[in-house]
C-alpha cells in the first residue's frame, strides 16, 4: 500500500520533471539536473541525520568517491552509464560501512569532527595519485548520448536533467518506503532514545552503521549523476563547502523530510544564481558585488534558522494546517 | 637528527596556534554546547582590524590590543544576537547560523579588503635561532607564539578556577537553572564566555597572519585543525585542547617534512580515528558514562 503510495508520487514528480524539462530553455535543464543530483545526495544525508540523528560533515567526499568511481569506469573502461551509475552506489555504499562502523561508536560533535576530517582528507588522494585520479585537473568523461529513438538533435541538457531526475526518482521510492517501514521505524526511536531503542530489541550499532551505508549509497549515486551532468570528477568540486552546503540543504529545507531535501535541494540551487542576479542588478563597487551574493547567502541561512526552525518544511506544514483549518473548520475558528 | 629537531620544533610552534583555536572552541562548547563554525570568520575579522591599525598607526602593538579588544566585543555581539536566539533550539540550528554568519563575515571581509591577501608583519624576526652551527627551524617569534598562548592558556585556568567568576562561569554551564536560582546572572556568564572565546581566536589569527597572510578565506584551515585538535583532547577539557593541538602540529609537521604535504589533511583524519577508536570522547574526557 505504501509502495504504491509512494509510486503514484514518484510518477507524479516524473511527469512534473518531465514537463518542465520540455518547456525550460538548456540553461534551465541543466539547473533542473543539478537540483536532482543535490536531491539524491540530500534525500541520503536527511535519513542519516533526520531519521537517525547523527551528524555527517563528510558527505561531499562521499560524493566524490561516487563521481570518481563512475568516471574512472566510464572514460577508461568504456562502461555504459547506467550501470556505471549503479557501481558508484555501490562502491560509495561500501565505503559507507567503513565510515559507519568507524564512526558508530561517535556522538555530536566528535562524529562533526571525524566527517569533517574526512571531508577534508579525502580530496588529497587526488593530489597523492595523479596516475589514478587526474590530479588536480580530474577526471572528464565524454557526454551521455541520448537514444536515437528521440530525435537527431535531442537537446543533450534535456537528457542529463532525465538521467539526473531518474536518479532522483528511484532514490526517493527507495527511500521513502525504508522511512516509512521497520528500518524508519527503528531509526526514529533510535534517534529519540538509543537506549530505550535497544530495550525494545532494535540492533543499535548495526542500524546506525545501516543508516550510514545507505546515506553514502546516495551521496555516491549524487556524485555519479553529477559527472553525468557536469562530465568532470576533479577535486575542486568536492571540498569541504560542498559537505557544508549539503547540511546546510537538509536543515534549511526541514530536517529529516524527503520533501525537504527537495525545497533544500531547491534552495542549493536557486539561492546562488537568484543572490548573482541581484547583486549584478545593482550598480556597486567591484569588491561590493563579487560579495554580495555570498552575503546574501549568509543572511537568508541566519534569516531562515530564525524565523523557520523546522525549515522550509516546517513552514510548509504550517501553511498547509492553516489552509485546511480555513476551508473545513470555519465555526471552530470563529468561535 | 637535525631536520627531526627543525620539524618537532615546527610543530610545537604550529601546535600552540591549533591549540588557542581549540582553547576557543572548548571555552564555546563548555558553555553553550555549541561548536562555533563561525570561529574561523570572527578571527579573520579581528586580524583584519589588526592589519588596518598597524598599518595607519605603524605600531603593531595597538593593532594587536585593538585585534584582541575588538574579538571580546564582537564574541559578545555575536551570542547577544544571534546564538541566545537559537540556543535553544534542534543543536543543528545553532550550527548553521554559525555557518551563515561565518559565509557572511567572509563576504563582509572581502567588501571591505578586498580578495586579495595581503602580508602581515610578524612582531619578532622569524629568523631562526643560531645553535649550534646553524639555524634552527624555530626564531623569536615562535617562542611569542608559545609563550603567548601557554600565557593566555593559564590566565584563563586561573579565571576558571580561582575567582569568583570563573566559578559562576562554570555552573552557568554546568546547571544553568541551578545557577540561576543561586543568583548567578547566567545569561551573563554565556555573553562573557563567548567574549573570551573570541579573545583566544583572535590571538591565534594575530599569531598565524605572518604565515599564512590576510584573507578572507586564509584562516579556514587553521579553524579545521583547531577544530580536530580540540576533538582529540576532547571539548569539554581546555587542557585537552592544548595537548591536543600539540599532537596535531608535531604530526602534521613530521607528515609534511616526512611524506609531502599532499598528505597532511589526510593524516589529521588518521589521528583523529585513531584517538576515537580509543577514547570516542577525546583524550580528557571527564564523564565516564553518557546520559541515559
Amino acid at each position: 500500500m505504501t509502495f504504491a503510495r509512494n509510486l503514484a508520487i514518484a510518477v507524479a514528480l516524473g511527469v512534473a520533471a518531465y514537463l518542465l524539462s520540455i518547456s525550460l530553455s538548456p540553461f534551465d535543464n541543466l539547473r533542473l539536473a543539478s537540483m536532482a543530483y543535490y536531491f539524491v545526495a540530500l534525500a541520503g544525508l536527511t535519513v542519516l541525520t533526520g531519521l537517525s540523528g547523527q551528524i555527517s560533515l563528510g558527505h561531499g567526499a562521499l560524493m566524490a568517491v561516487g563521481a570518481y568511481t563512475s568516471a574512472i569506469l566510464i572514460s577508461r573502461d568504456g562502461w555504459a552509464l547506467v550501470p556505471a551509475l549503479v557501481a558508484a552506489t555501490v562502491v560509495t555504499a561500501l565505503v559507507g560501512v567503513l565510515v559507519g562502523v568507524v564512526s558508530a561508536r561517535l556522538r555530536g560533535p566528535y562524529l562533526a569532527g571525524a566527517t569533517l576530517a574526512f571531508a577534508v582528507g579525502l580530496p588529497g588522494l587526488a593530489d597523492k595519485y595523479p596516475h589514478a585520479f587526474g590530479g588536480e585537473n580530474g577526471l572528464t568523461v565524454n557526454p551521455p548520448i541520448a537514444p536515437t529513438s528521440l530525435g537527431a538533435n535531442f537537446p543533450l541538457e534535456r537528457w542529463e536533467a532525465w538521467i539526473a531526475c531518474g536518479c532522483a526518482l528511484v532514490t526517493f521510492v527507495v527511500l521513502a518506503g525504508l522511512a516509512r517501514g521497520r528500518v524508519g521505524r527503528s531509526l526514529r526511536a533510535l534517534r529519540d532514545d538509543d537506549v530505550a531503542a535497544q530495550l525494545a530489541g532494535v540492533d543499535v550499532g548495526r542500524l546506525r552503521v545501516l543508516a550510514f551505508v545507505v546515506s553514502a549509497g546516495c551521496a555516491g549515486l549524487a556524485g555519479a549523476a553529477f559527472v553525468a551532468v557536469t562530465q568532470i570528477a576533479a577535486p575542486g568540486a568536492f571540498q569541504l563547502a560542498l559537505s557544508l552546503s549539503l547540511l546546510t540543504g537538509i536543515v534549511l529545507g526541514g530536517l529529516g523530510s524527503l520533501w525537504g531535501a527537495l525545497w533544500g535541494a531547491a534552495a542549493l540551487v536557486l539561492l546562488p544564481s537568484w543572490s548573482d542576479d541581484i547583486a549584478h542588478s545593482l550598480s556597486l563597487s567591484g569588491d561590493v558585488q563579487a560579495n554580495l551574493p555570498l552575503a546574501i547567502y549568509g543572511v537568508v541561512l541566519i534569516g531562515v534558522i530564525m524565523a523557520a526552525p523546522t525549515g522550509l518544511q516546517g513552514l510548509v506544514r504550517r501553511l498547509s494546517h492553516v489552509v485546511r483549518g480555513r476551508l473545513f473548520k470555519p465555526e471552530e475558528e470563529s468561535a | 637528527m637535525a631536520r627531526f629537531v627543525d620539524l618537532t620544533l615546527n610543530g610545537v610552534s604550529n601546535g600552540m596556534i591549533y591549540a588557542a583555536v581549540a582553547l576557543s572552541l572548548v571555552l564555546i562548547w563548555r558553555a553553550t554546547r555549541i561548536v562555533n563554525f563561525a570561529q574561523g570568520g570572527m578571527l579573520m575579522i579581528t586580524t583584519f582590524i589588526a592589519s588596518s591599525v598597524i598599518g595607519s598607526s605603524g605600531s603593531y602593538w595597538l593593532g594587536f590590543a585593538v585585534a584582541l579588544a575588538s574579538g571580546l566585543v564582537l564574541g559578545a555581539v555575536v551570542e547577544r544576537l544571534l546564538i541566545r536566539r537559537v540556543a535553544d533550539g534542534p543543536a543543528l540550528n545553532a550550527v548553521i547560523v554559525a555557518l551563515g554568519l561565518l559565509v557572511l563575515l567572509q563576504a563582509l571581509a572581502g567588501m571591505i579588503w578586498g580578495g586579495t591577501p595581503r602580508s602581515f608583519e610578524p612582531a619578532f624576526s622569524i629568523r631562526g635561532y643560531f645553535i649550534g652551527g646553524r639555524h634552527v627551524l624555530f626564531g623569536p617569534m615562535d617562542s611569542f607564539t608559545v609563550l603567548a598562548v601557554l600565557g593566555v592558556a593559564v590566565l584563563l585556568w586561573l579565571l576558571f578556577q580561582r575567582t569568583s567568576i570563573g566559578l559562576q562561569m562554570r555552573a552557568s554551564a554546568f546547571a544553568p537553572a541551578v545557577a540561576r536560582l543561586q543568583g548567578v546572572r547566567v545569561g551573563n556568564m554565556l555573553t562573557l564566555g563567548w567574549a573570551l572565546a573570541a579573545l583566544c581566536g583572535s590571538l591565534a589569527g594575530l599569531l598565524v597572519a605572518p604565515a599564512v597572510f590576510v584573507g578572507p578565506n586564509n584562516f579556514d584551515p587553521i579553524l579545521v585543525f583547531g577544530f580536530t585538535a580540540a576533538v582529540i583532547g576532547g571539548l569539554d577539557s581546555p587542557v585537552g585542547g592544548v595537548i591536543g593541538g600539540l599532537v596535531l602540529g608535531l604530526v602534521l609537521s613530521y607528515v609534511a617534512g616526512y611524506w609531502g604535504s599532499a598528505m597532511v589533511n589526510l593524516s589529521a583524519l588518521f589521528v583523529l580515528i585513531a584517538v576515537l577508536m580509543v577514547r570516542p570522547e577525546g583524550l580528557f574526557a571527564t564523564r565516564a558514562a553518557r546520559r541515559i
